[in-house]
């Protein structure tokens, strides 16, 4: 038993898998935007991964059972901010996300699913059972729907999507009776055919983004052009790739956003099959070995915390690959570490904060 | 410790290592996507990329040039801009609309209309706005490239005529090809490309086009060019020599300014068209550029049919210029001696019908009833033969089917015999319509290029020439229908006195000095006497004349038809006479030849070519 949290005690494995995750997303902004008037993007994105980094160090300073004290304090300041969004931030392509903040543009909604995660880590842990009533559930419901429904206005359906797997994990683990999850995954199964009527009070570029999603081929100059191209580019790429900064749909910008939410579109074009079987499986190996963090945490408020996190990463990854191959409408959700992007990747440096976090105390008592 | 973590419980294992088998199952899934796409149908998707980022850009080639028997130029070809406007970007289309109508002087309703009639085309597809750039409308896009990207230039190869309505219809037009074309040969065209549609254009298109070539761009999402990849140069079609003298087409055509009609000039020996007119005709220049369907309407309505080339298609009586072939019938067959004569008292009854004829000859022998005309006699003459008999001579020498010229859509002309009445009209010929064909009315049709081989094959003892217009004919195809000397000699002896002698029908108005000229007039009705009575007004005439010189082993003829010009020895026989006197005063050093060097003053000058967008950005 030690006395005091060590750094060596970090899960050097697990940031070993995230240093390569990142190589290789820097490696391919690079690509995707050395020839075109975003040159140089990469040494933006070296830059945020390091006050990521910086980031982590800090949150993992903080014991998590601190953290987890002032979660109605955390939670309140992050309503405030996402309040404050809607009514002091500032639009870009339509959308109110983000707010001003001495002199830096922040995505409260980033911040929001790093609140969430300690404020449901919190409730699961306190509510202390591993039969979770009908009741917990509605008070669990209730506590994520305000921030989500907050994200939704800005509207941001991606990210206010990102918060439930959140819930749905961490009840998952604080032992969601069987018959509780099949009617809750039956009345998704219903609410999807409603929301489907209810489409006209979406924003209309939701809407096309649905119809898009269900018809790509419709409208090819449109949004469902960008599935197109991004299904056009993965599928050229072929078993082997066109090599490092040969991707002509990557290179002639036919891919929407390369360098960001489509970036395994490009990586999949110029590094083929086996490029995406590297980088998915570097993934997967990111999430197991979170997973055994969780495994090995001191308490469950410590694998609430950790769990809470690989579902948003997990959540992130299946949905950009989705969306990449057409599986899935175009969200906006990027793939973590690798597409370009300062709070998203600064986010999931905070996140892996929270987990070394955990990780570090689990034999301190 | 916080009060609300109590460590009593224990960590979830069993669910937590059921999360990992889900997650693995999930990118096993992902990577099953993969492999569909890059593995399964990569081949499509390889394609398809392809298709994304280069773009095909056709390199128009040129038109060959069409020159005259000196080097001339009679039509040429010459690059041009059309605007085209992008229709992809509706909202910004909508906005720009007012700035492009008035850049490019565009009337508003015209381009309405336009965007309303290709409202159900694919968006894709742009509108040719301006088929024909100016200068200013070139420098109008050109400076308007940021704010008004929906315009495009593209480089087009367009066709000019010189002379304009000058041998129009001979040389014909060019237009694009018909879906029927593309379907019938899809190797050899593509849509929109331009093929001669009539004439000379259409005759030797295979030989006068060029091989277009090939520019292939690399664009990025946004349709701009990036860079050229290869570039394959357009090969010009190569230019084609025509035996047509500019000289004499010219004479011929102020000739026949305000008239209609035809005329077709051929020498004689070698069948090569000096000059070919048929008027009415039309603007080939309104052609090479965009031809407004309100014109293209009215020159097919129009009861004149301009678009006719009446010098091989009009299919006419030839009135007494088919005298000549009754006369050769006569001699050759010898079912008459040479020395036949008949009393023409100014009609003749035949099958109890009057036949008429101009003036009371009094006694007329062969000689006479060629130099004067006169009907009574060939009524007599047709009569002896038969129209079996006739038949053969007209088919032997040329009439009644193809004269093979080169040119689409000749027509054969029309020479009856029994044959042909039973098999037509299901009954048997009507002897008294022998006593018509006598004098080439009735059921004899021939056009004039017909007439004018006729005749330079009885004044040069039974060679049929092959008229053709390209100077270097593969396979020029002498026919020989032989005639005898004495039947030479005294037909050939009647047209000099058509003429020459006092009494000849053209009482020696069109006489030229030094030139053994000959020829014989026509003056045709147009409709038979019965319906010319019931209208009960005359319609004039056409008025016919063919002519050639010297009288023997002629080096040219000329056959003219003067439409409601009345008598052919006042309306045909003067331009004829105009046409053969250039080509002797030519020849004789009195019209200077011209030079080889062309005198074609250039049309508007064709703008420069400017960069099509290489540079990104």
């Amino acid at each position: 038993m030690k006395d005091r949290p060590q750094v060596q005690d970090f899960d050097w494995p697990l940031l070993a898998i995230v240093g390569v995750i990142c190589l290789i997303g820097v490696l391919e902004i690079y690509s995707s935007t050395h020839a075109s008037a975003m040159v140089g993007m990469q040494w933006k994105q070296l830059m945020w991964i390091g006050i990521g980094i910086l980031g982590m160090f800090l949150i993992s300073r903080i014991d998590y059972h601190t953290l987890l004290d002032h979660a109605p304090v955390l939670y309140l300041v992050g309503i405030v901010g996402l309040l404050g969004v809607l009514v002091i931030g500032y639009s870009r392509l339509g959308a109110k996300r983000w707010i001003s903040v001495g002199g830096q543009t922040l995505q409260v909604s980033e911040l929001m699913k790093l609140i969430i995660i300690i404020v449901l880590a919190r409730y699961f842990t306190e509510v202390r059972t591993d039969r979770l009533t009908l009741r917990d559930l509605a008070k669990v419901a209730a506590l994520t729907l305000v921030p989500v429904a907050l994200i939704l206005k800005q509207p941001d359906l991606g990210t206010a999507m990102v918060l439930v797997p959140v819930v749905l994990v961490g009840a998952f683990f604080a032992g969601i009776e069987w018959k509780h999850a099949a009617v809750g995954l039956l009345l998704i199964a219903l609410l999807v055919p409603l929301a489907w009527n209810m489409r006209h009070h979406l924003k209309p570029y939701q809407q096309q983004r649905i119809e898009t999603f269900l018809h790509p081929e419709q409208d090819q100059r449109g949004a469902g052009y960008q599935i197109l191209q991004s299904e056009i580019a993965v599928g050229s790429g072929g078993f082997w790739g066109k090599g490092f900064g040969k991707g002509s749909q990557n290179q002639l910008g036919f891919v929407p956003v390369r360098y960001s939410d489509f970036i395994l579109a490009a990586l999949a074009e110029e590094q083929g099959f086996i490029g995406v079987c590297v980088v998915l499986l570097l993934y997967l190996g990111l999430i197991l070995r979170l997973v055994d963090n969780a495994q090995k945490a001191k308490d469950r408020a410590g694998m609430y915390v950790v769990m809470g996190v690989t579902a948003i990463l997990g959540f992130h990854v299946l949905v950009n690959a989705s969306m990449v191959i057409g599986y899935m409408p175009v969200t906006g959700i990027p793939l973590p570490l690798m597409s370009y992007g300062g709070s998203a990747t600064a986010f999931v440096f905070l996140a892996l904060g929270l987990v070394m976090n955990v990780r570090m105390r689990r034999f301190v008592n | 410790m916080a009060p609300w973590n109590v460590t009593d419980q224990k960590i979830p294992q069993g669910r937590l290592a059921l999360f990992s088998y889900v997650s693995a199952a999930l990118v096993i899934i992902l990577l099953v996507g993969f492999w569909k796409l890059q593995v399964v149908q990569s081949e499509h998707y390889a394609d398809l990329a392809e298709k994304n980022g280069i773009r095909p850009i056709a390199i128009i080639a040129p038109r060959g040039a069409m020159l005259d028997r000196y080097g001339r130029v009679l039509v040429d070809s010459y690059p041009s801009f059309s605007i085209l406007l992008m229709r992809d970007n509706p909202k910004l289309l909508e906005k720009s609309l007012p700035q492009i109508e008035d850049g490019l002087g565009i009337a508003p309703e015209d381009l309405h209309q336009q965007l309303e009639a290709a409202k159900f085309e694919p968006k894709f597809l742009p509108l040719v706005v301006k088929p024909a750039a100016t200068e200013a409308d070139i420098e109008f896009v050109e400076s308007h490239r940021a704010d008004l990207p929906i315009l495009e230039l593209e480089m087009v190869q367009r066709r000019r005529y010189p002379l304009g309505e000058m041998l129009a219809n001979t040389i014909g037009y060019v237009g694009e090809v018909s879906p029927q074309d593309l379907e019938k040969n899809p190797e050899k065209y593509k849509p929109g490309d331009i093929v001669g549609k009539a004439g000379l254009e259409k005759e030797y298109n295979d030989q006068i086009v060029g091989t277009d070539g090939m520019k292939r761009v690399v664009v990025n999402s946004v349709g701009r060019v990036i860079r050229t990849l290869d570039n394959i140069d357009a090969i010009p079609g190569k230019p084609i020599q025509l035996t047509i003298d500019e000289d004499l087409q010219r004479i011929a055509e102020t000739d026949f300014a305000n008239k209609q009609g035809a005329l077709v000039a051929m020498d004689a020996r070698t069948g090569e068209v000096l000059a070919m007119v048929s008027r009415p005709t039309f603007e080939p220049n309104d052609f090479a550029v965009r031809i407004p369907q309100q014109e293209w309407a009215s020159l097919n309505r129009d009861p004149n049919t301009p678009l006719l080339n009446r010098a091989i298609q009009a299919q006419l009586a030839p009135g007494s210029v088919f005298k000549v072939v009754m006369a050769t019938a006569m001699l050759e067959s010898k079912a008459l001696p040479p020395t036949y004569t008949v009393y023409c008292p100014g009609s003749a009854v035949f099958y109890g019908r009057v036949f008429h004829c101009d003036h009371a000859h009094g006694e007329v022998n062969l000689h006479k009833g060629i130099v004067a005309s006169c009907d009574v006699f060939f009524y007599n003459v047709g009569k002896q033969l038969g129209i079996d008999r006739i038949s053969y001579y007209a088919k032997g020498l040329g009439l009644g089917r193809r004269t093979g010229v080169d040119l689409p859509g000749e027509e054969t002309g029309l020479v009856p015999s029994e044959e042909w009445v039973e098999r037509v009209y299901h009954h048997k010929w009507y002897p008294g319509s022998t006593i018509s064909v006598s004098i080439g009315q009735g059921a004899v049709m021939a056009t004039p290029i017909q007439l004018a081989r006729m005749i330079a094959a009885v004044a040069d003892g039974g060679t049929l020439i092959p008229p053709h217009l390209l100077k270097d004919a593969t396979n020029p195809n002498f026919e020989h229908f032989p005639l005898s000397d004495d039947t030479v000699e005294q037909v050939t002896d009647g047209m000099w006195g058509v003429v020459n002698e006092p009494d000849g029908t053209t009482s020696g108005l069109v006489k030229l000095q030094n030139v053994d000229f000959s020829g014989k007039t026509g003056t045709a009705q147009t409709e038979s006497f019965d319906l010319q009575h019931k209208l009960g007004q005359h319609l004039k005439e056409n008025g016919w004349f063919v002519g050639y010189a010297p009288r023997r082993s002629p080096e040219i003829v000329v056959a003219a038809l003067v439409q409601s010009g009345g008598w052919g020895s006042t309306s045909a026989a003067p331009i004829v006479r105009d046409v053969v006197k250039a080509y002797y005063d030519k020849k004789g050093g009195h019209l200077q030849p011209p030079s080889t060097a062309q005198n074609i003053p250039p049309a508007s000058a064709p703008p420069q070519i400017i960069s099509t967008g290489d540079e990104s950005q």
